[in-house]
This record gives C-alpha cells, sequence and structure tokens, in this order.
C-alpha cells in the first residue's frame, strides 16, 4: 500500500518537504515541475508514513485503499508518472 | 553591513505569488526547502506589509479558481497561517500607482516586490473582436466570481451557442460553468448575479476551439475529466485525426499527454444521450473573423493542418485553407492572461512582464536596487498556484541575497506605524486583515442560511461597509 495525489493537487510541495524518502515529485528543483499539473507520490518508494497526507494544505493525499469514488483511477496515475519518467 | 532594526518590505499583490513570497520572508523556524533540504535563509527579522488593490486577499483564488472547485481554494489555510506571523500587515484597498506610487514605496521601504499577476489578456488579432458579445474569458470568469471591477459586466446569455476560443483550463472553466446544471451552481459561491443570469440563460451548446490537435489540448487532466462527469451534458469529441487505440501518437508524449488522449478517445466512443446542454470539443481550428453587424451573430473558422516548424521543431498549425461559419451569440477568447505595465516600473510588452533576472526587476539590464518580481508579472501566465511557491523563494532568495551584501537602499525606509500612518491618510477607506475578516464572517454567514459556503459581496461600497463591522 502507498499514499495516492489526487487531481485536487495545487503543487504546493509541503508534502516534499517532509517526505522522509524522497519519494514525491517532481519537487521543485527538478524538471518538469514547472509544467507539472500535479505531483506523484511514488508507489514503490512510499513508506505509508502519512507525513504527506498530514501536511497537504488541499487535503489532496488519501491512503490507496481509502481513495474517494471521484479519483480512483489516481493509484494508476501516480504509478503511471514513474513509468513513464524512466523512475520505474 | 546590516544594521539592527527589521528588514522592511512591501509586496505588491496579496494573491498566491505575494503571500507565497511574503511566507518565505516570513520564515518559519524549519526553514525554506532548497536542493532537497530545509535551510534557514532568513538571518535576520523581517516585517511585511502587503498592499491589496481590492478590499479582498487572496487574488486569483478568489477571483479565478472556479466556483465549483472550492478543495483548491482551501490553499488559503497555508496564506491564514502567515497572516498570524509576527511581523505581516495587510493592507486592502490601497492600489499601487493611484494611493501610493511605486518611487514612494521604494523610499519607504527597504524593498519592494511585485506581485501584481496579469491583469489583461491576450488578444486575438482579428476582424470583429470588438463587436458586444465577445468577452475575454478573464472578464467572465472574474464576473461570475464576483470581483468588484467586473461585476457589471452585461453578458447575454440569451443566447444558444456560445464559442470558446482556446482550450486551456480557463476555457474548461467557462464551458463548464455555462453548462453546469443550476442547482449544482447553487451550491457553491458564484456570485448572486451570475448565478440569476445563468438560470435564465439559454445557452444549449458551447463549442470550445483548439488550435491544434487532439496530442497538444492546453486543459489539463483533471480538467478535461470532469466534464464527463457533468449531469446533463453530453460531451462531444470531434475530430477524424483523434488516434485510435494502440496507435502511436507522438515518440515523446508523457504519461499526462497519453491520458488526456485516452480520455478524448473514451469521450469519442460514448454515446451522444441527448441531453439538454453539450459541449463539443473541437480541434485543428482558428477564429479568422467575427460575423456580426451590431453584435456578435458568428465566426468565420479556419481548418488547420499540423506542420513541422522548422525554427523550433515543434508542430505547428497552419490554415489548410477550408473554412466555414458557425453561427454563434457569445464569443469568449481563453487564449491567455497578459501582463500590464505599472507607472514608473520597467515593462516588456512583448511578453507582459516585468523584466528580471532571478527575480530582480531590470530596468535596460541593470537590476534597480531594492526592487523585484514574483508570480506571473515575473514569469508569464502560467503554472499552477504551487508553481508560484518556487517563484517566490526565488526571489526571496535574491533579496537575501542583497541584503546580505548590502545592497538594499536603506537609508529612507520609514517605520512600520509612519507607513500605516501615510497610507491610511492616502485611502481612508483602508481594509486591513480583521476587515478582510469580518467580510469573510459575514460572506460565510449569508451562505450558511443557504446551505453555500459564502455568499461574496460583489462591490467595494459593500466590502468596505462590511469590512468597518468589525470596528
Amino acid at each position: 500500500m502507498a499514499f495516492v495525489i489526487t487531481g485536487t493537487c495545487v503543487a504546493d510541495y509541503s508534502c516534499v518537504e517532509v517526505c522522509p524518502s524522497n519519494c514525491i515529485h517532481p519537487g521543485p528543483e527538478e524538471p518538469g515541475f514547472e509544467q507539472a499539473e500535479q505531483l506523484y507520490i511514488d508507489p514503490h518508494e512510499c513508506i505509508d508514513c502519512d507525513a504527506c497526507l498530514e501536511v497537504c494544505p488541499v487535503d489532496a493525499i488519501f491512503p490507496a485503499d481509502d481513495i474517494p469514488a471521484q479519483w480512483q483511477h489516481y493509484t494508476q496515475v501516480n504509478a503511471d508518472y514513474f513509468r513513464s519518467d524512466g523512475h520505474d | 553591513m546590516i544594521d539592527s532594526r527589521p528588514f522592511r518590505v512591501a509586496i505588491v499583490g496579496a494573491g498566491p505569488a505575494g503571500m507565497y513570497a511574503a511566507r518565505h520572508l516570513l520564515e518559519p523556524p524549519a526553514g525554506t526547502y532548497l536542493d532537497g533540504r530545509l535551510v534557514n535563509l532568513a538571518t535576520c527579522p523581517v516585517e511585511v506589509d502587503v498592499l491589496e488593490r481590492l478590499p479582498t486577499p487572496w487574488g486569483l483564488i478568489r477571483g479565478g479558481v472556479a466556483p465549483d472547485h472550492p478543495e483548491k481554494k482551501a490553499i488559503t489555510r497555508v496564506f491564514d497561517e502567515v497572516v498570524r506571523r509576527p511581523g505581516f500587515r495587510f493592507f486592502g484597498n490601497v492600489e499601487v500607482g493611484r494611493d501610493v506610487l511605486p518611487q514612494e514605496l521604494s523610499a519607504w521601504y527597504d524593498a519592494v516586490i511585485y506581485a501584481v499577476g496579469a491583469a489583461g489578456d491576450t488578444h486575438m488579432g482579428i476582424e470583429g473582436e470588438d463587436l458586444p458579445g465577445c468577452y475575454s474569458a478573464r472578464e467572465f470568469v472574474a464576473w461570475y466570481n464576483g470581483h468588484p471591477d467586473h461585476s457589471d459586466l452585461d453578458i447575454d446569455l440569451s443566447v444558444e451557442r456560445a464559442v470558446v476560443i482556446g482550450n486551456g483550463n480557463v476555457a474548461m472553466d467557462v464551458a463548464r460553468i455555462l453548462t453546469t446544471p443550476i442547482d449544482v451552481l447553487e451550491r457553491t459561491d458564484i456570485a448572486d448575479y451570475a448565478l440569476a443570469a445563468l438560470r435564465a440563460s439559454r445557452v444549449r451548446e458551447v463549442i470550445v476551439l483548439g488550435r491544434r490537435g487532439h496530442l497538444h489540448g492546453a486543459f489539463n487532466n483533471p480538467e478535461l475529466e470532469e466534464l464527463g462527469e457533468l449531469p446533463g451534458v453530453d460531451i462531444v469529441v470531434e475530430g477524424e485525426d483523434l488516434p485510435g487505440d494502440g496507435e502511436v501518437v507522438l515518440d515523446d508524449a508523457d504519461a499526462a499527454t497519453l491520458r488526456k488522449v485516452d480520455t478524448l478517445r473514451r469521450y469519442a466512443h460514448r454515446p451522444i444521450v441527448g441531453h439538454p446542454r453539450r459541449i463539443v470539443l473541437r480541434f485543428l481550428t482558428s477564429p479568422v473573423e467575427l460575423l456580426g453587424h451590431d453584435r456578435v451573430e458568428g465566426l468565420l473558422a479556419s481548418r488547420n493542418h499540423l506542420e513541422h516548424d522548422p525554427a523550433t521543431g515543434r508542430l505547428r498549425a497552419r490554415p489548410t485553407g477550408e473554412e466555414a461559419v458557425i453561427d454563434a451569440g457569445l464569443v469568449l477568447r481563453a487564449i491567455g492572461y497578459f501582463g500590464t505595465p505599472i507607472a514608473g516600473l520597467p515593462f516588456d510588452d512583448h511578453k507582459g512582464v516585468i523584466p528580471s533576472a532571478d527575480g530582480r526587476v531590470l530596468d535596460h539590464g541593470t537590476p534597480v536596487p531594492g526592487t523585484y518580481v514574483t508570480g506571473w508579472v515575473k514569469r508569464g501566465p502560467n503554472g499552477i498556484i504551487g508553481t508560484n511557491k518556487k517563484c517566490a523563494r526565488d526571489t526571496v532568495r535574491s533579496f537575501w541575497a542583497d541584503a546580505h551584501a548590502g545592497r538594499l537602499p536603506r537609508a529612507d525606509t520609514v517605520d512600520a506605524p509612519t507607513v500605516r500612518e501615510i497610507v491610511k491618510q492616502r485611502q481612508p477607506a483602508l481594509v486591513e486583515y480583521d476587515g478582510w475578516k469580518a467580510i469573510d464572517h459575514h460572506e460565510r454567514q449569508s451562505g450558511q442560511v443557504l446551505g453555500r459556503p459564502r455568499i461574496k459581496l460583489t462591490n467595494t461600497t459593500d466590502l468596505v461597509a462590511q469590512a468597518r463591522c468589525h470596528q
């Protein structure tokens, strides 16, 4: 299980600042940040600590097994970001 | 050398750009996120005054974000927290260029950060653009969000078809607001007069025109996907050039682009139910001319094809020569915001920004001491809310570098009580943060009775009157 960022994300990156496993991308220094429509959690790197969920100012982050119906497909969306980016 | 008094900084504009700049100047003890770790940039105390033209703060969070996106407006929590930090003041209803001048701010403060956004918009540059019935999406958005400058916009919604030029997120917002069932809008903080106008609206079809192809839609995924969830609205995706399933679309297409194409394909295959309203996404089409005698009656549009631009290596749209008329009584151009100059400051007319390097304002290539920009007036109208956080951080880094190097003009700086006194003299209807909280409280309370998040006050007189209620 991992945490998942949904379509509410505004890329405020408070989550990146507190993530102990550096699994949220693109961070502000990384390529693609300026163009990003949201940030994503790498499901293979996430350690389920919920630090991100606590600090998200727009409540965009959910545990993978408790995502509102509207955002169900975001588990895949988060995973796909890392696949296409060559991080997988 | 840095003397012992706090640095005094003015920020012009209380939108996300300005508020993120305030947040970085009034750095929390944990520090600023930089190169993958938290570091302390603020080495001495800072006092920040945010000057805002409107009596209300938060810029496009209040005046731009669509009323049916309340979850995004929650970002104001971050700004409310900044306001509580020692050294912060909000001066609302104070216009730079009218009540105070840029050169005065430069004298009164050690540094000034301009975060004024983009108050204008890109024009199409075609015949008929000035006909009544053609507006910028920026104006329309400001109107339905109750922006005091646009609350009297006379939008005629007695027409059956509207055309939106451009297919970015603003285009998606206006298409959605024009078609969303009224009972959904009744639960939002949309301006009351806009709710009344939309209740009487006869608009049945909104055609959204994109200059380039399906792979180049400027919308983001969430905005495209929520169209498909609108109750009572058919989504029509036109275009024989929509790539088929499994077809290789672009060698370098990223996950976000592929997902957009998938969504478009899904819409294209969905049966048209015959709902009362529809949104048509039309691609490879550009406006050529607006038609009509004393108001917009239609639009002459050109069919485009894509070709490689040898200069940039990117695909660009070129007219095929095939043209057709679309009957429409309302045309909204959503092809981008554009900055407007501030008298007394350099301006790049071509890009619509204040020229800068690392956030330092440049006058003919030379930094103007103690003068900075952040947000859209620095980098142009792009990105989402959080893009402005990094942008502000980088500007604040330049500020600290200059502060430490003794490059700030500190000789004539005026202390905090004196500045407030002058500002209050210039604008007796000054609205401070307590005043805004009184407005906020009143709006929320009026909304609560009707099951709405708030009912906005939409003109300056009412806002100022309500702000005085806290006294």
